[in-house]
Formats: structure tokens, sequence, C-alpha cells
């Protein structure tokens, strides 16, 4: 579960992010996130993943209050969340398998059953021919599917996506929500940030809709 | 959860040893100048550890040798060795005849053609001194005053130069102290610049990193590594400089001891040493990267 009471983040040059959100997402939720650019959907979600710090306010994932984390812990609650990062964040040098391995790496995960996951994160986004492939020689929307096999591959409790559709055409944009929504069904807590207002015509999930670093209704 | 960890230790020592050979121009030289600087301090040492073992071969204790006048006869003899019976501070002695002298200097050495040729012997009679430690003041006055006896030509200090040497050597030791200090901040320096450069062109990987949940120490391993492996190569690369210059000063001195004939050879390092060359300089390399990877990576936070 996470729970935003009371947050603000001003930054240093000013400018309010976000003022005042009080915000819910129970476990096993998926929840859309939207507003205009520069609304604050990607700082709350940075919030979340402690990669920014609120200026007031109290942020608990899961009963913890990551308002107050001491450094040396924050990385292991960001190993509870799997990020989709609007600009991909792949390393260049690494092929398709080895950005996937990372996150398993970090986790100091058993060698024996790493190689087993790294492939069924690869099958579920459709990429598992293309383990051997540089992230240079794959298409936009294989490289997003790539970035999604590495934040879900260490089964993360918590899956945040900034933008995952954003440079795709629909019928991408399409196989990437199917995916978003088969990783809630196993009951992993779902959080996307989109502007894209195709994708939220037929959606049954909840929209939060952010305006000037405030909660709209 | 031990072997995950062992594994990922395993995954990045062969990733750094790839890493090396993946640029082996860059790491060669860089092995190249750490191995020059360490050969050093390292070759000194092994010159003067040769020396010392030398030093070692000869008397320990201080010697004179008392040489009577030519025309020296038996109860001149017979005085001298009262004397030196009843002087306290010497140990022992020994009495060498002109004809033991003459004996010896032909087997010793290889002058037994030249010796055959004398019509006569040269050599005088002797009395070998071993005497107490003392300061070399006191072996001073005691030699001055042998040599102010009648029957006595000369009085020689045999142990003279095994003190000079001594002093030389503890120069040495210390001009080694001062060149091993010097290269040895040289060499972290170094290591703390190309770890510098690595951090920034693994900007990406850091950060990423951080993003998914590594740990500082995760992120510093694949530098300590490098610096330490560097720092490795560095002290076998000193080891074969050293090594290629003990085998062709060898052979020059092969040339210059069988002249003499003589047999002197130099030795490297001692096993044990070469042990601590290694150990020291990978610990150099490791020192720089974990200065290095302590000043540059705080600066890289993701955002």
């Amino acid at each position: 579960m996470i729970v935003f009471k009371n947050v603000s983040k001003r930054y240093p040059d000013g400018y309010v992010a976000l003022n005042n959100v009080d915000l819910t997402v129970p476990a096993g939720e998926m929840v859309f996130l939207t507003g205009h650019s520069g609304a604050g959907k990607s700082t709350l979600l940075k919030l979340i993943a402690a990669l920014e710090r609120p200026t007031s306010g109290t942020i608990s994932i899961s009963g913890q209050n990551i308002a107050q984390l001491k450094p040396a812990a924050i990385p292991y609650l960001r190993r509870k969340i799997g990020f989709v990062f609007q600009d991909h964040k792949l390393l260049f040098d690494r092929n398709a398998f080895e950005n996937v391995l990372l996150p398993l790496q970090i986790g100091n995960f058993d060698s024996k059953t790493v190689a087993s996951r790294v492939r069924a994160a690869l099958d579920k986004v459709g990429l598992l021919k293309k383990e051997k492939a540089m992230p240079v020689a794959l298409s936009g929307g294989e490289r997003q599917r790539l970035c999604i096999a590495r934040a879900v591959v260490h089964r993360p409790s918590i899956l945040i996506a900034d933008e995952p559709t954003g440079n795709l055409d629909v019928e991408y944009a399409r196989d990437i929500m199917t995916m978003f929504t088969s990783f809630n069904q196993v009951g992993v807590t779902v959080l996307i940030a989109t502007h894209d207002a195709s994708l939220l015509e037929d959606t049954q999930h909840r929209i939060l809709s952010l305006k000037q670093g405030k909660l709209a209704a | 959860m031990m072997r995950a960890w062992l594994t990922q230790h395993a995954f990045v020592f062969f990733h750094t040893l790839k890493r090396l050979i993946a640029t082996p121009v860059t790491s060669l030289l860089s092995i190249t100048v750490m191995g020059i600087a360490l050969s050093l301090p390292t070759g000194i040492y092994v010159l003067m550890e040769n020396l010392q073992s030398l030093s070692g071969q000869a008397a320990s204790t201080p010697q004179m040798s008392l040489f009577l006048q030519q025309d020296a006869q038996q109860n001149d003899f017979n005085r001298v060795k009262q004397r030196l019976q009843e002087e306290s501070r010497i140990v022992s002695f020994q009495f060498i005849s002109k004809e033991v002298a003459l004996k010896q200097l032909q087997q010793d050495s290889g002058l037994a053609d030249v010796m055959a040729g004398l019509t006569r012997n040269p050599l005088p009679d002797a009395f070998i001194v071993h005497l107490e430690h003392n300061s070399s003041d006191a072996l001073e006055q005691l030699r001055a005053e042998m040599q102010s006896w009648p029957e006595v030509a000369h009085v020689q200090f045999d142990s003279e130069w095994i003190e000079r040497l001594n002093a030389l050597l503890q120069l040495g030791r210390a001009v080694i102290l001062m060149l091993a200090t010097l290269l040895s901040v040289a060499i972290i320096a170094i290591m703390f610049n190309t770890i510098r450069l690595q951090i920034l062109t693994k900007r990406d990987e850091i950060e990423i990193s951080k993003l998914i949940g590594a740990t500082d120490s995760f992120i510093h391993r694949p530098f300590l590594y490098f610096g330490t492996i560097q720092g490795l190569a560095g002290g076998i690369a000193a080891w074969l400089i050293v090594a290629l210059f003990i085998s062709a000063l060898n052979e020059e001195l092969g040339v210059l001891a069988g002249l003499y004939e003589v047999d002197i050879h130099l030795q490297h390092l001692s096993l044990q040493d070469s042990l601590s060359l290694q150990l020291f300089s990978a610990w150099l390399g490791w020192l720089g990267a974990r200065i290095s990877v302590a000043n540059h990576l705080w600066q890289i936070e993701p955002r």
C-alpha cells in the first residue's frame, strides 16, 4: 500500500511540483496518473522510489515511512519497486539479456535461477528471441518492452511506469497496456503516469489527475 | 546467499579482466608505468640485499692484521705474541707465517703463475687478530697502539670496509624508503585518475544501477577490483623488469668474476619479498581506486 499525507515538493529554485497531496493506493490496485507535462506526475513517481525527497509530509510504502529513510536503506526500498523510465535508461554496452540481468545481480539472486528468470521476463514482453541483441539494434517499442522486462524480472510488488507509451504508435501502446494489466492481475500494484488520453478511454481502473501540483477529483 | 555473493564477486572479477583485455594498449601502458615506478626501489633493494649478503660472508667481528717487519726474528715474534696475550680487548689471534701466506695466495687467487716466477718470498709474517666489538674510536686507538710496537711494520684494519659498507647500506635504505614513498604516492595518483576517467565513462551504468537499488558497495566493487588487479599486474611487471636487469647484470658480472676467478652473481628477491611486493602493489592500486571512488561516486545521483 502506498500512502501520501500532505506531501509537498518544492525545488530549490522555488518551483512547487506537488502541493499538499493526499493519496492512497491499496496493494494490488492499478492506477493511472494524468495531467499536463509539468503537473507533477514524474515528481510523484520519483518520490515513491526515493529518487526525490519530499519537502514536507509523509510517504509510506507498506507501512514504512520513506521520507525518513536513511540513505543506506534506500537501495532496499528500490528493489521492491520496478521502474519503467520514460527514457528507458538501458545500458547500451550490454545485450538484452544482460540488461535484464542487472536487477538480479544487484539483488544478489541465486545464480542457478537467474538465467531462467531473465528468460521468463523476456518471454513476457515478447523479446525472448532477441536476448543477444544490443539495445541499438532494437526498435523504440522493443526498447520500451526491454525496459519493462528489466522492471519486472526481480518480481517487485510495485510497478511504476512514467509515460510508458510516450512515442509509440497505438498498436504498440495497446500491447504494452495489456502487459501492465497482466502484471496487475498477478497482484502487482501498478502506477502509470501518462498524458495519452486514448489509453484511458476504456479503462476500468482509477484515474488520478494532477493539476499544478494538486490532485483533482 | 553466500553463493550468490561469491558468484557476484567472480562475475566482477572476470568482467574486470575482460575490460582490461578489451583495451590492451591502455592497460599495458598503465601496467608498464606502474611496473617501472615500482622496479626502481625494488631494483635498489635487490642490489643492497646482494651487497648485504656479500658483507655477511666476510668476518662479522672486527679483525686486524699485524704485519711484522720483514727481518723479524723468533724473539720479535715471541714478544708480540706475549703482548697480544696480555691485551684484554683481543678475543683470539692466529699466526700466519710468510710461507703459509704464500701458499694460501697461490691457492686462492689466480696468480699462481706470477708467484712461481718470484725468486724470494715478498710476504711478511703476520698475526690475524680478532677483537671485541667496540666503537670505531676504541678500535682505532688499539690499532695505533699496536702500530707503535717496534716489531710491527703495519697494522691493517681488515673489517673497516664492512663498516663503511654498512654505513652505505644504511644510506641506501633511507634512499629506498624515500623513493618508495614518492613512487607509491605517484602510483596512487595514477590509479586515482584512471578510475576517475572510468567513472566518467560509466556514469550511465552507475546511475541506472543506483536507480534500481544497487548499494554503494555493489557500485564500488568493479572499480576496486580494477585498481587491485591493475596494481597486482604492476607489481608483477616490476618483478619481471628487475629479473631482466639481474640476468643482464649477471652476464656482465660473470665476465668480471671470471677475470678475478671468483664466483659472484646477483640473486633476485626472495619468495617472501616477491609476495610482499605483489601484495603491496595490489594494495596501492586498491587504495588509489578507493580514494577515487570515494571522491567521485557521490556526485552521481540519479534524478
